[in-house]
């Protein structure tokens, strides 16, 4: 195998990945505030998120595997498994590794949703909001195209729409649970008593 | 009666407190599942026919709070 | 009304709490809690007085056959339905008839605990069960009061034991339900005050004594609470009595008499011609539509609109949801809203289809029977009241003066 090959392979998936999982995270976003069209159901969001998330693991394998590989690279199995183990730019591939940690709890706890129940996989899923920032964080300080032109643009793609994508969630506000309270307690307008009064 | 259980694989049951009106269940099961005027879930009939199996399971997988659940019959 | 009084024989309800050595007296002692006792009240068809009518025996039997000796009992005191003050009274004038029947469950169904739920609100009640527990010295079962909350789902069987639980008056989803799993998750009884008092009566008369009283399906007495008549409260009746009865002893003259509600927010209206010959037999009623409910038996005037009344009672359910299921906290405020608009006159015809749509849609969708009950109510008064929603629908008003003005 041509080691040119495997550095690209390295770097392609790399950079594939980052671009779906923040597909994947646009489309999260994009479910919490229940965006919906006639063309486009709700369930196309959420099962377009699980599907690509699912795609991305192929993705990150090959890039981590390839990575690992690539015999210019020092890169092991240890750096590719232990945070910050790595001897080439520890902390950036470090983060990476954690990143990979991450959605794979996320992906695993999803799979099995049914049988752990909606809080467990709520929980990871919060927690695992931290995925995409380290991805992101990792593509920037261990790519070796870091300060390319093309690749300086698709980080600045990504992280504008899931910015974007962020903002509108939060101007979304409430879900519908949390409005219930409010729409019961609109105060009484009708203040003529119907019963007679109160029986001590 | 033996007939109509053996032609149906459960009953779908709806959370009440814990639905939060996502309505994904009605997109995924429209024969069975229909939306409320506020987007709440409404169960035209409860029995899941052998042939609606499939999509009665995936509605289920698809409630992102899990308030849809299929009980096997007794 | 010539029958003896049962639950509210002795002193009269003026006189405040009967003490012990009286009630002692007047009953002889208590008869040690037998598991025939059961079978006692499953024979006596002793039904259940919190408004659901659930058979007594059944539900202990329920709890029996899963009690190890841990089970749980909560005396359902709440009493949240603003039509009703019979509970209260209950406590406060007769605590030692609750307490026997709650002492009689707990040596019958093997429990740990009795817990007193009684309503914040309602201090004579807590201060006569509170001296009723001091005057029995010890018992064999810890009895403690936990003050239930000022709000209408709080006397919820699920809510209750949830707020015994955790501080959270607001019902579970069921199953299961409290006599599987409630306090601290063992099998519990959540049985109405009335309910026990009866059984304190029946362990002491036997079945056929309780049996011998009754006009139709339905035997023994019941409280209910009169409302708008001038010689109102709470009586006991003997079950079957008709509506018309009750108003004549009550003072009320039937052309002065509009319409009258049975049961409670969550019961039936009944215009005044269907009322009057009605039986109040919790079983007849139930076939006939209507319910006995919490024993509410509440006359309209003749000079009150229907819808209105129907709207205030509305604005009353939709603000007391417990805001945990979208199809009671959207559905009861949406007919809330509309039948308000039509008593205001200032809805239309398509509002008439829309309730009607709404009345379809929203019972059985919540964790509990509280939008059911909303959604009965304005069903009957759509009925019972007919040509006054139409009227109203088209902006005229009804024949009785629009008593619905916005609140200042």
């Amino acid at each position: 195998m041509s080691e040119q090959f495997l550095w690209f392979a390295s770097r392609g998936s790399g950079i594939v990945s980052l671009l779906l999982l923040t597909t994947v995270t646009v489309l999260g976003l994009t479910s919490m505030v229940r965006w919906q069209r006639p063309t486009w159901p709700r369930f196309l969001t959420n099962d377009l998120h699980s599907n690509l998330a699912l795609l991305s693991v192929v993705f990150v394998g090959v890039h981590v595997t390839s990575a690992i590989l690539d015999p210019f690279t020092n890169l092991g199995i240890y750096a590719a498994t232990i945070p910050f183990a790595s001897s080439y730019r520890p902390l950036w591939v470090g983060l990476g590794v954690i990143s990979v940690y991450l959605f794979v709890a996320l992906i695993v706890t999803s799979l099995l949703r049914e049988r752990l129940g909606q809080r467990t996989w709520r929980l990871v899923h919060w927690v695992a909001y931290a995925g995409w920032p380290l991805a992101v964080v990792h593509s920037m300080g261990s790519g070796s195209d870091a300060f390319a032109l093309w690749m300086m643009a698709i980080e600045a793609l990504c992280i504008g729409v899931v910015a974007l994508a962020l903002t509108w969630r939060v101007a979304a506000g409430r879900t519908n649970r949390e409005q219930l309270p409010a729409v019961v307690g609109a105060s009484p307008r009708v203040h003529a008593p119907y019963a007679d009064g109160d029986h001590r | 009666m033996k007939r109509t259980v053996e032609r149906t694989v459960g009953r779908l049951v709806v959370d009440p407190i814990v639905c939060d009106g996502h309505g994904l269940c009605a997109e995924l099961l429209p024969e069975l599942i229909e939306l409320d005027d506020w987007g709440y879930p409404i169960l035209r009939s409860p029995a899941v026919p052998r042939d609606l199996a499939a999509y009665a399971r995936r509605a289920v997988a698809a409630c992102p709070v899990l308030a849809l659940k299929l009980v096997p019959p007794e | 009304m010539t029958f003896e009084a049962r639950l509210l024989a002795g002193p009269a309800f003026a006189a405040g709490m009967e003490p012990y050595a009286a009630h002692r007296a007047r009953l002889g002692q208590l008869p040690p809690p037998r598991p025939e006792l059961i079978d006692t009240i499953v024979a006596s068809g002793l039904l259940g007085r919190g408004g659901a009518g659930f058979p007594v025996g059944r539900k202990w039997q329920a709890v029996e056959s899963r009690s190890l000796d841990d089970a749980r009992i909560l005396v359902n005191g709440a009493e949240a339905e603003p039509l009703s003050a019979k509970d209260r009274a209950l406590m406060h004038s007769r605590p030692h008839l609750v307490l026997d029947g709650a002492l009689l469950a707990a040596g019958v169904l093997g429990a740990r605990e009795i817990v007193l739920y009684v309503g914040a609100r309602h201090v004579d009640a807590q201060r006569s069960l509170q001296r009723a527990i001091a005057e029995r010295g010890r018992l064999r079962v810890p009895v403690r009061i936990v003050l239930a909350p000022d709000a209408y789902v709080a006397g919820e069987e699920s809510a209750a034991v949830h707020f015994v639980n955790a501080s959270d008056a607001r019902p579970t989803v069921t199953p299961p339900r409290p006599f599987e799993s409630g306090i601290d998750g063992y099998p519990t009884l959540v049985q109405n005050v009335e309910s026990l008092a009866n059984v304190a009566l029946i362990a002491r008369g036997g079945d056929a004594w309780y049996r011998s009283l009754g006009r139709g399906e339905t035997r023994g007495t019941a409280l209910v609470t009169v409302s708008g008549a001038p010689h109102g409260g709470v009586r006991e009746i003997e079950l079957g009595m008709r509506v018309g009865e009750i108003a004549a002893v009550s003072g009320v003259a039937p052309e002065s008499v509009h319409a009258v509600l049975l049961g409670g927010y969550f019961g039936r209206w009944l215009t005044r011609e269907q009322a009057w010959p009605v039986p109040l037999d919790p079983l007849a009623l139930r076939a006939a539509g209507a319910t006995f409910g919490a024993g509410v038996i509440s006359f309209l005037p003749a000079h009150q609109c229907g819808v209105a009344a129907t709207a205030t009672v509305l604005e009353y359910m939709a603000a007391q949801s417990a805001a945990q299921c979208g199809p009671c906290v959207f559905g009861l405020r949406a007919i809330a809203d509309t039948t308000f608009a039509l008593a205001t006159n200032s809805a239309g015809v398509h509002d008439l289809e829309r309730l009607e749509r709404w009345t379809g849609q929203i019972t059985g969708r919540g964790a509990c029977r509280h939008p059911d009950g909303a959604v009965a109510q304005l069903a009957s008064a759509m009925a019972a009241f007919s040509r006054d929603f139409a009227s109203h629908a088209r902006g005229r008003g009804c024949e009785v003066a629009p008593a619905l003005r916005q609140a200042a």
